[in-house]
């Protein structure tokens, strides 16, 4: 790629080996510099998450008094997360999230892992063609086709329901057909194979057989598409207005009106839509790292 | 900017990945390398019964009406649409005020140069020994992770007079230099943008991570016998082994840019001069009702990434991304 110079950090890594270009003074300050630009990097993106969460502990009276890096006075002052909870229908928004992550993601991993098994166990005409259909529809980017598929989704009497998120999270999902595709690809036709001799059927097989070897890639699609669907805002925003259907993101979003300037409530607000990523970071940290430079790469 | 690889679609793949290589393993023995015949002809269709209608429903079927809707004058509610020709689109390229929009896209074009500069420089430093390694790459790759409405409230909060941002310039004695960040024209689009850079960062970090701890570590030794200093490393083996990420991560960067929708619109509705081309078509369509104009901007914008993406191809053409 031609654009790639101006991608070159100024500094170069340091040089540990004792190889002759770099005296050991060099090295000294270039390993400081690197250590200071870390620092700095965690810094900046640390720096506005503590001061939400020293925000959400403080009173409305201290809130006012006190500059944003003045600790509260009580770490153990919930009230703003009972009043985000409970007024802020932060409550709601979790169950609605959870009821179309589920939905979803069980959808996600039927739909996707047969689309890959049909694709790339069995020979047929139309073939080439459906996987074209697939590949040139990663191209549409999804947001310019709202204005179009809203009326789809109007007509077919999905809107306002959970079912249109759930629909479009469906409906619009390639890149776990591609997860499962690329995974299917790698596991061997023996054990399927052997099977149909022995009289399996295809549905036997996709599910005794087929199905229980690609755990690895469900875990994959689960994290990456679970992690869209818990941040997605556009689709509940645009397909379920109505308060009742409010989802985690559409909840807090509803937090600027009543709340406004109470910046104490939405910081508890913002801090309990954090608090299930940040759980679910450290727990599958390794899963997570690989699900996302699976899914992106592929 | 850089639409994540999770907003519900796959990146653009390279045009090789998809169509599976068909040559057949060799098996062992005498058994001829053939495929065992599953139940009848119908039956991959069966199979993809499901999928094949959902794609047809929710993508190519509003892709065909939104072409037909892009030359009606269209409101969404009446039950017919009056054809108007090429109306819509010779009013999107006239009216300075709709196309004008798409400036605001070149700060996050601006910012992405830097995101993948700030993440290619991390990955490197990471790939290598250093003290809390995890912990450094957990901090730059969280904010990805993060709703993206709690990341529009964090940043509101970050840059409102007397917050976050101005109370730690004042810590550094800055303070002269605060301004209402998100209040002027003339810096809203830079403190978006750079949340933008915030929120993104991580996740092209974490791929450019993953591309370069993929590099056979034989390479980097052989290097080193042959006396190759860190920065000869980076130049001659790193930046050449993930040169296909890059790549795709920089078109996706740019055609992103374009398609720049939720930190604006979260933050500011669109206010203030930080209006994007996203934001203002979704307005037309669902607070004018103006659904054949929208529809013939969103076509604009479709044609647009879709030659960014096949200038991509030309540019990168079958180099795969192998990143396992």
């Amino acid at each position: 790629m031609t654009g790639t110079s101006p991608l070159l950090p100024r500094t170069a890594p340091p040089n540990r080996a004792a190889t002759p270009p770099t005296s050991p003074a060099v090295a000294r300050v270039l390993t400081v510099l690197k250590y200071l630009s870390l620092v700095g990097a965690s810094v900046v993106m640390i720096l506005p998450l503590v001061v939400i969460v020293l925000a959400s502990f403080k009173t409305s009276d201290e809130y006012s008094s006190t500059g944003p890096f003045d600790p509260p006075g009580s770490w153990l002052n919930f009230d703003n997360y009972a009043t985000a909870f409970n007024d802020g229908d932060m409550l709601r928004g979790f169950v609605n999230t959870t009821i179309i992550l589920v939905i979803s993601l069980a959808g996600t991993v039927l739909i996707g892992s047969m689309a890959a098994y049909a694709l790339d166990r069995f020979d047929f005409r139309l073939r080439k063609v459906v996987i074209g259909l697939f590949l040139l529809a990663t191209l549409v980017p999804g947001v310019t086709t709202q204005v179009a598929t809203f009326q789809i989704v109007n007509d077919l009497g999905l809107f306002n329901t959970r079912w249109s998120a759930i629909a479009l999270f469906l409906g619009t999902d390639i890149l776990s057909i591609y997860i499962f595709l690329q995974f299917l690809r790698g596991i061997s036709r023996e054990l399927d194979e052997s099977a149909a001799i022995e009289g399996a059927g295809p549905l036997t097989i996709y599910f005794r057989i087929i199905l229980p070897l690609m755990k690895p890639a469900i875990a994959t699609v689960v994290i990456v598409k679970g992690i869209a669907i818990y941040n997605e805002f556009y689709i509940p925003f645009l397909y379920m207005p109505s308060r009742d259907l409010g989802v985690i993101s559409t909840s807090l979003f509803r937090f600027k009106g009543p709340f406004g300037a109470q910046w104490e409530v939405i910081s508890a607000g913002v801090m309990l839509v954090i608090i299930p990523t940040l759980i679910a970071f450290l727990a599958l940290q390794r899963f997570i790292y690989n699900g996302f430079t699976a899914g992106s790469s592929k | 900017m850089t639409p994540t690889p999770t907003t519900n679609r796959a990146p653009a793949a390279p045009a090789g990945t998809a169509t599976p290589d068909r040559a057949q393993p060799s098996h062992t023995g005498w058994r001829r390398p053939r495929r065992v015949s599953l139940g009848n002809a119908a039956t991959p269709y069966l199979f993809l019964l499901v999928p094949l209608a959902l794609l047809a429903v929710f993508t190519y079927v509003p892709v065909a009406n939104m072409f037909w809707y892009s030359v009606t004058s269209w409101n969404g509610l009446s039950p017919t649409k009056e054809y108007v020709g090429a109306d819509n689109y010779v009013e999107i390229f006239t009216r300075p005020e709709l196309f004008r929009v798409f400036w605001v896209s070149l700060y996050y074009v601006g910012a992405s140069f830097f995101q993948l500069a700030a993440a290619l420089y991390f990955a490197t430093i990471l790939s290598f020994n250093v003290r809390f390694r995890n912990l450094f790459k957990g901090i730059l790759f969280f904010p990805y992770l993060i709703n993206g409405v709690a990341i529009g409230m964090i940043f509101l909060y970050f840059f409102t007079p007397g917050g976050t941002l101005d109370t730690a310039l004042g810590l550094i004695g800055a303070d002269g230099i605060s301004r209402q960040w998100l209040g002027d024209p003339d810096t809203v689009n830079f403190s978006l943008a750079g949340t933008s850079v915030w929120r993104y960062m991580g996740l092209n970090f974490v791929l450019f991570l993953g591309a370069i701890q993929s590099i056979p570590h034989h390479l980097y030794e052989a290097a080193q016998i042959d006396g190759a200093n860190r920065w000869h490393q980076f130049r001659y083996i790193i930046l050449p082994g993930i040169r296909p990420i890059i790549g795709l991560s920089f078109i996706l960067a740019i055609s992103g840019s374009l398609a720049v929708f939720e930190i604006p619109y979260i933050m500011l509705q669109g206010a203030n001069g930080s209006e994007t081309f996203v934001i203002q078509t979704v307005n037309m369509a669902f607070k004018f009702h103006k659904i054949g104009l929208a529809s013939a901007m969103a076509v604009v914008l479709l044609v647009i990434i879709l030659l960014i993406t096949w200038l991509q191809r030309r540019i990168v053409p079958d180099e795969k991304v192998n990143l396992s």
